[in-house]
């Protein structure tokens, strides 16, 4: 596992605390904000930020980061890029990061030469929500050799045997889809959520952190008690391209409630 | 062979919600096809609802005319709603009916696959909402107004290049939100397994009929296929029956206004091995992995991949892949409807372009299969508008 990920999770548990982990858009507006928007999280108290690549094509995201990565498309945003700009980042500080990147752009740099940059660079872990583990035989194995953390998706789909697979395929942490839809989509907090985590925890002791549709400080509260760390994309990406001026204080309430 | 790959290519990359869905479908495809009622269904409406078998037609004007090898017609353009998309529409239908889903979902390009998912839903009594890209809906406002005669719901899509693919991607988004008591008819011979291999045994009855008309027209089999490409569903369709045999095979991609101008949806001339909306095959793309936008003048052919069991028998060169160009099509459009009295799709008119371009270098003892994939009523308007003719 990578060490800055795993070292993050043991302080956590010590602490009997959750991790708050923010998704950024990588180049939106434009690449110098997001440089100053990773130091300026982590003075907020964010535990491991998730940077996007953007893609053409991202079809597990709603319209938020669909719009988002346009807007990073068009600014020339390109995974060559992140990660020479990740490893940049690395002269000012640890933050775990882990990308969440669509799988053809991977696929496109080379899965080989990918994990080797992106771990050289500093890259934490790596989230692909359209390569199951099913297809990423090769791109797991490479990236146990460099210590770069592979991340897998469950869903309230996925049958037991998919939640072993995932888990057993997982380092750093499991990501758990709280809803059969897309990033953006309107979180309902039920008893299947709470099954659900206690399900997955029943196959594995590796860190389970949820996403899609974690909006308000209400909410983060409430996914933070059933699991070990609460994503938030959406929420984040509109507040910043909609009232940029807000965003601290959003993101400090978020934090502030997991 | 990887299970769900044709060679290396396939396979099934979408989010994990949707797996265990993809997996079901898959178990259930393979109960449906070794249950003989579902058999007994499929066939008894292939022919009393569909109008199979379609006739393979001996197109003599139109021999006469290029001077060379003898061109048959298989005539899809002759079924139900007027292309070989019912075929899988149909069957797909019937298949959420079998799993017990309540609701279709479909993305269209042209409208054909979405008039025909309409179609087979009205039919078999489920929903259906179609995605169409607003770029598409502007196209095929003749197939637009039919699906919404059929009951069903078109969803426009305004987002990425506004075509097929985004129709595509928002239909996966739609599938991985509603798949609980959803089925995707996907309308071609892509995205993730199993829908390559469904579609595939859907369309395969293309190919049998015309494997056993040539043997009664000429007795013999034919020395070339020749059929368009967009996601591959009518090529594979009449291929899989030959593939065993001597037969050449020739699959026809949108040159739009050529290779060299970016403006096509060539993949095997102009891109290369991505993964793509569920499966790995040719894509084009550019540096970085981002999908390029696509052009052709037929918008079934607008898309900027293609069928892995194509890039597959590309590789292996079982099947020559090749190009017309935007202008090409329009002139076959025109060739096949003086000569023969059939106004093509402009999807076929692409595959009738290249029949045209070779047949004249062939010997009169020749024989060529074009799958007139659909009929060119839906493109009439548009045709219209690009000779710059007020209807
Ligand atoms: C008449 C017709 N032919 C061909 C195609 C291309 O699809 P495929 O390559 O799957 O046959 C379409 C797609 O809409 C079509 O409507």
């Amino acid at each position: 596992m990578s060490s800055r990920i795993r070292d993050r999770f043991r302080y956590l548990k010590k602490d009997g605390r959750k991790a708050f982990i923010p998704y950024i858009m990588y180049g939106d507006p434009d690449e110098r904000t997001t440089e100053s928007l990773v130091l300026l999280l982590e003075d907020i108290g964010a535990d491991i930020i998730e940077l996007g690549v953007p893609f053409t094509d991202p079809l597990a995201d709603g319209p938020t980061i669909q719009s988002a990565a346009e807007r990073a498309l068009a600014k020339g945003v390109t995974l060559t890029k992140i990660i020479r700009a990740v490893s940049e980042m690395r002269k000012r500080t640890d933050i775990p990061i882990v990308l969440m990147t669509y799988f053809n752009p991977v696929y496109k740099y080379g899965t080989t030469r990918f994990v080797k940059d992106a771990s050289r660079a500093g890259v934490d872990g790596v989230i692909i929500p359209d390569l199951p583990p099913d297809e990423a035989g090769d791109f797991i194995k490479e990236a146990r050799g460099k210590d770069l953390d592979t991340i897998f998706l469950l869903a309230p789909t996925s049958t037991d045997d998919r939640i072993k697979l995932a888990a057993k395929s997982s380092r750093g942490f499991i990501y758990y889809v709280s809803m059969t839809g897309i990033t953006g989509s309107k979180l309902s907090i039920n008893k299947d959520l709470k099954e659900s985590v206690k399900r997955i925890r029943s196959f594995t002791d590796k860190p389970v952190c949820v996403g899609f549709g974690v909006s308000t400080p209400a909410e983060a509260r409430t996914v933070a008690s059933l699991s070990d760390g609460v994503i938030v994309g959406s929420a984040i990406v509109k507040t910043l391209n909609e009232s940029p001026s807000k965003l601290k204080r959003s993101v400090m309430a978020l934090r502030k409630a997991i | 062979m990887k299970k769900g790959y044709f060679g290396k290519y396939g396979g099934r990359f979408v989010p994990e919600t949707l797996i265990p869905a993809l997996r079901e479908l898959e178990t259930s495809f393979r109960r449906s096809i070794s249950d003989q009622n579902f058999k007994d269904e499929l066939l008894s409406l292939q022919s009393t609802y569909i109008g199979r078998p379609t006739p393979l037609y001996f197109a003599s004007r139109l021999t006469d005319r290029l001077g060379g090898a003898r061109i048959y017609l298989k005539r899809e353009d002759l079924g139900h709603t007027g292309a070989h998309k019912i075929n899988n529409a149909l069957g797909q239908a019937l298949l959420a009916k079998a799993i017990g889903k309540k609701r279709v979902i479909a993305e269209t390009g042209a409208g054909q696959h979405g008039v025909a998912t309409a179609t087979g839903a009205a039919m078999v009594g489920l929903k259906a909402d179609i995605y169409m890209g607003s770029e598409d809906v502007k196209r095929q406002a003749l197939n637009v107004f039919r699906m919404k005669l059929l009951g069903a719901r078109v969803i426009e899509v305004n987002k990425g290049s506004q075509t097929l693919k985004d129709a595509i991607n928002e239909a996966l988004r739609d599938w991985t939100t509603n798949v609980l008591d959803t089925h995707y008819v996907l309308g071609t011979v892509f995205g993730p397994h199993p829908f390559p291999t469904i579609v595939k045994y859907f369309q395969s009855v293309i190919g049998r009929e015309a494997r056993k008309q040539i043997m009664k027209a000429e007795g013999r089999l034919p020395d070339y296929l020749i059929a368009c490409v967009g996601g591959g569903s009518n090529a594979m369709g009449l291929f899989n029956a030959f593939l065993n045999d001597k037969v050449k095979m020739i699959g026809v991609e949108a040159g739009g206004e050529g290779i060299r101008s970016g403006k096509h949806a060539a993949r095997f001339a102009g891109g290369s091995v991505g993964v793509f909306q569920g499966c790995k095959s040719y894509l084009l793309q550019d540096r970085d992995g981002n999908v390029l936008t696509t052009h052709s003048v037929s918008a079934g052919l607008d898309y900027a991949s293609v069928g892995p069991e194509h890039a597959f028998l590309h590789d292996s060169e079982r099947v020559t892949y090749t190009y017309a160009t935007d202008s090409a099509a329009l002139k076959a459009f025109e060739l096949l409807s003086m000569t023969e009295g059939i106004i093509p799709a402009l999807e076929s008119a692409h595959a009738i372009a290249e029949a045209a371009r070779i047949a004249p270098k062939l010997s009169k003892k020749n024989v060529i299969i074009v799958n007139l994939s659909g009929r060119g009523d839906k493109d009439v308007q548009h045709v219209a508008k690009i000779k710059g003719i007020e209807l």
